[in-house]
Parts: structure tokens; sequence; C-alpha cells
């Protein structure tokens, strides 16, 4: 048995436009193990946010494959493999925050009693004990985002799929949800997949990070990190964490330059 | 607070009450100047030498003038809806009733058949593309064409009464329901739709979880539309058929013997009927959405 989670091959995706088609994604190859938090960082429009969607099957490759476990994304996907967090925290307004929480169990048959224990334990778990009855609209845009982590974390999804979930926080706010994330993911040890444009993220959060550049849409550098396990904000200020910000820096500007040569 | 509640009535009622003043006042003027010519006339015929002021009284208290004061439709009202029996003839409250009743069910019918409508032509495609130039078109016939045929086809087969005007009712309402829940069925953006996609979420999970409560507000703001027009057409639907009762045939007796104070009466009514119906559809908007926690969201 492998512990190897994602297993992308040769992946590519190309859009047909009427003047010439768009390589969105060519040539991705990546593995990605039991435990770890992955980071896709590059530019607008390098396909990050794409091939995670691949990954949870809410896109379709145009070449190449994808298994999630050892079967392909769909599969994974009819069985409830990922918990998946976008931009906005996507809540629906006319449910209060544990209902909100509480929405995966009902459509996947759970009892009331048991969706709302777990709705209740994962508020609890990002910070939202005593928030359960509030609609959406009465919370700040953090205090959402943090009801959306918990709605993907409430039914133990095996992978985390986070998409730019903190982009459109102010910073102050980022820094504390990261903060919490890492706590979060301590506790958990999920496998994380986090898509972000922020160096400064990517080097906190990550163990390993993957450098991709647009046009076509590829991957031009994978980085472990040898950042310790134990973080905290301050971790991004140790000379370890500034080696690492400075290598993903140079591999984006090797990326960008590649593409103006061309 | 109260100083600041009665303050808040001021600031509402001053307004509203000082255009309905500035209505009447216009309106008597109105009086005066279209049924001038015939008062004058008779007051001639009668052998006088009327003073403006005679003349002026005159034309407000005509039997049969152009357009009735006011006050007279004002009596006229309040006689024909408290001074009499309300399951009487003369009843305004008894053709209120009729022409109601028939409002309200072509209402529910045209409701349904809305919605049904909608959530057909957002989950299948064909639907989308075969259905709503109909929808569009049926629209496009004037209900006073359709209405008699509707009522002569009807009345062959042996449906009279409330019936065919119900259908006419539904005929006219059934489109802003559709319209309105088309574009709140897929209200819902990609997020939520890819939320319920990641969970495995059936069709139906995601009409009854999603597609439906987002639609909701544009159910009410369709509703509120439609059950105006359902009054109308109740209406329309009582004139070709000489009913002997509902509004529409109380308008229609009145042009018939020249009642003007009727008609006005009548019109009055179907004001009031039509207001109470689109402010009762608002309420039960409240009530719901108070319910889901929305009302604050929905206001700021």
């Amino acid at each position: 048995m492998t512990d190897n989670v994602i297993d992308v091959r040769n992946l590519g995706l190309v859009f047909e436009t009427p003047d010439a088609p768009v390589h969105a994604l060519q040539d991705i190859n990546l593995n990605i193990r039991r435990g770890e938090f992955v980071t896709f960082i590059g530019p607008s429009g390098c396909g990050k946010t794409t091939l995670m969607r691949i990954i949870a099957d809410l896109e379709q490759p145009t070449s190449g494959s994808v298994t999630v476990n050892g079967v392909s994304p769909r599969e994974a996907r009819l069985k409830r493999a990922y918990g998946y967090i976008f931009q906005a925290a996507a809540l629906y307004p006319w449910r209060n925050i544990q209902k909100n929480v509480e929405l995966p169990h009902e459509i996947m048959g759970i009892s009331k009693t048991e969706r709302a224990e777990k709705a209740l334990r994962y508020l609890d778990l990002v910070g939202l004990k005593g928030f359960e009855k509030k609609f959406p609209f009465q919370l700040s845009g953090g205090m959402q985002q943090r009801a959306s982590i918990a709605r993907a974390l409430s039914f133990d999804p095996d992978l985390l799929l986070m998409d730019e979930p903190f982009g459109a926080l102010d910073e102050i706010t980022r820094d504390r949800m990261n903060e919490e994330l890492l706590s979060i993911w301590a506790k958990t040890r999920k496998t994380v997949i986090f898509v972000t444009h922020s160096i400064d993220e990517a080097v906190l959060l990550s163990t390993r990070i993957v450098i991709m550049s647009a046009r076509p849409g590829r991957i031009i550098d994978v980085i472990d990190s040898n950042l310790p396990a134990e973080r905290n904000l301050e971790t991004r200020e140790s000379p370890a964490a500034q080696e690492l910000a400075h290598r993903i820096r140079m591999g984006l500007k090797a990326g960008h330059s590649y593409d103006e040569v061309k | 607070m109260s100083g600041g509640f009665l303050q808040g009535v001021k600031d509402k009622a001053l307004p509203v009450l000082a255009v309905v003043a500035l209505i009447i006042l216009g309106w008597y003027g109105l009086s005066v100047a279209l049924n001038w010519a015939q008062v004058s006339e008779r007051l001639v015929k009668d052998g006088g030498t009327p003073g403006v002021a005679e003349i002026v009284k005159g034309t407000w208290s005509m039997e049969r003038p152009v357009l009735p004061s006011p006050d007279q439709v004002a009596v006229e009202f309040a006689k024909t809806t408290f001074g009499v029996k309300v399951t009487a003839k003369k009843s305004l409250v008894y053709h209120a009733t009729v022409t109601a009743s028939a409002t309200l069910v072509g209402f529910a019918l045209g409701a349904l058949l809305g919605i049904l409508l909608a959530i057909g032509i957002v989950h299948v495609q064909t639907l989308d593309r075969s259905l709503m130039p109909w929808v569009i078109a049926s629209q496009t016939v004037p209900i006073l064409a359709i209405a008699p045929m509707i009522i002569v086809v009807l009345g062959n087969i042996g449906i009279t009464g409330l019936v065919p005007k119900s259908i006419i009712s539904m005929y006219l309402c059934f489109f802003p329901v559709t319209i309105g829940m088309v574009k709140g069925l897929r209200a819902p953006d990609p997020m939520q739709l890819d939320l319920m996609r990641s969970y495995n979420a059936s069709q139906s999970q995601v009409f009854w979880k999603l597609r439906l409560p987002a639609s909701v507000p544009f159910l009410f703001a369709s509703l509120k539309v439609a059950v105006a027009i359902s009054l109308t057409g109740a209406i329309v639907g009582e004139l070709p058929t000489g009913a002997s009762a509902g509004l529409g045939a109380r308008l229609l007796s009145g042009s018939y013997y020249g009642q003007t104070v009727q008609i006005w009466s009548a019109l009055f009514m179907a004001a009031i009927l039509g207001a109470t119906l689109v402010y009762g559809i608002g309420g039960i908007e409240r009530l719901v959405l108070r319910g889901a926690g929305q009302s604050a969201s929905t206001r700021s």
C-alpha cells in the first residue's frame, strides 16, 4: 500500500478558442502523500485553481490522468473524499451557522443528533463556539470563512482543498486565519492542497510548495519546506523561512522571464 | 420612544395626506369642469339664470354625472359596503367576495403552473429552448380578445361561473411567476453549486436545499405582481359573460345604465381588494423570510 493520496500524470487541459487553443495546463506530474500540506503558488492564469478543480472532479482534463487514493477523481467525489473551501465562504444565507455546517451531513443522510454533535464540535474547533445560531450576514468575513472550514472538516473528508480561502480578507485577519489553520492542521493532520498567490502564506503553511507559471500553465519547481513542524507567525521571520521565501520568489521570477523571452 | 414613534408617523403620514388632499381637490375641480355644460344647460332649460355657485353645487350632486364628485362616490361606497347586508345583491362586499374567490383560485393555479414551468425550464434544457418562446408568446395575445373565447368554449361544455374566470386569471398570472422563478432558481452562484457537487448531492437535493430557498425572494416579488394581475383577469372574465355577480358585473351594469357613481365605487372596491391582496402576500413574505433569518440580510 502506497501512501500516495494523489497521483497526477502527464496531465493537460486545452481550451479550444476561436483563434488558437489555450493550454491551461501542460505536462503536469505530481504526487501528494498522506498528511502533506501542499501549496500551489503562481501568478493569475497559471492554472493552479484549475489543477485543484480537476483533482476535485469539478473540471475535466483533456489529457493525462489523475488518481485519488487509487481511483478516479469522480469515484473519489462519489465517496465524498473532498472538503472544498472556496475563495468566498459560500455559506447559504438562509441557514444559520450550525445549519450551514450540518449541510453536508444532511446530504449524506446522517442522523439529526449526530450531525448537530459534529457541527458543534467543529465550530468549537475553529473558534466559533457561541455563534451557532447566528446567520452568515451577522458574522465578519473571517468568521464566515472559519465556518466554511468547519463545514469542510466536519464530515472528515480525506482531502482538504483550499482555493485562496483567505484571499478576500485583510492582511491582519489573514494572519490570524493562517495561525488558526496551522493549529487546526496540527490537530487533524489532514492532507491539504492550498492555492494562493501569497509567498508569505505559502512559506508559513506548507510542507511542500509547487511553483507554477502561466501560458502554458505548468509546474516549474517543487520545493520541500525545511521549516520545523511547530510553527507560528514568527516562523516567517526565521532565516530558514527567509531563505525559502527567496527560493519561491526566484522560482516565480524564472517562470516569468521564460514567459517574456517566449 | 413614543416621541420618536409619533415623529415617524408624522414624517410618513404627512406627505401621503398632502397628496391625497391634492388629488381630492383636483378631482372636485375636474367634476366641475366636466359636468358644467350639462348642469348649466339643464338649469337654463328649467327657466332660470343660474349663478356660478349654483352650477358648481349642481355639478357635485348630479344623478348621472360625467365625473361624480368624491363625496358622491364615498356616500355610494359606504352605502353599498356598510349599509346593506353583505349577502345582498346590492352589496359591494358580496361582489368583491365573488371576484376575490375567482382571483384567489386563478392565482393559486397560476402560481402553481408558473412554478412548475420554471422548474422544468431550469432543469431540462430542451424545455428551456422549446417552452420559453411559447410562454412569452402567450402574453402577447390581448386578454380582452382571448377571454370571451375561453368563456364561450368552457360554457359550451357546461363549465360556467368561477372556473372560467379563474382560468383567465391563471392565464395572466402564471407569466410573472415563471419569469421570476426561472431567475430565482438560477440565482445560486457557481461556488454554492460546486459545493453541492463536491458533496455529490443529487439533483433533487440541490433543488430543495439550494435552488428553492435561493429563489424565495424572487418568488414573492413575482407573486405580488401575479396577484394584482390575477384580479384584473377575474374582472375581465366577468365582463363578456354579462355575469350577474362580481366587481366586473358591477362595472358593466353601471356602464349600461350610465351609473357612473356605481362604477367609481366598484373601482374603489377593486383597488382596495387589489391592495389587500398585494399586502397580504407581502405579509406572508415577511413571515417566511423572518423564519429563514433573511429579513435583515435582504434589507442590508
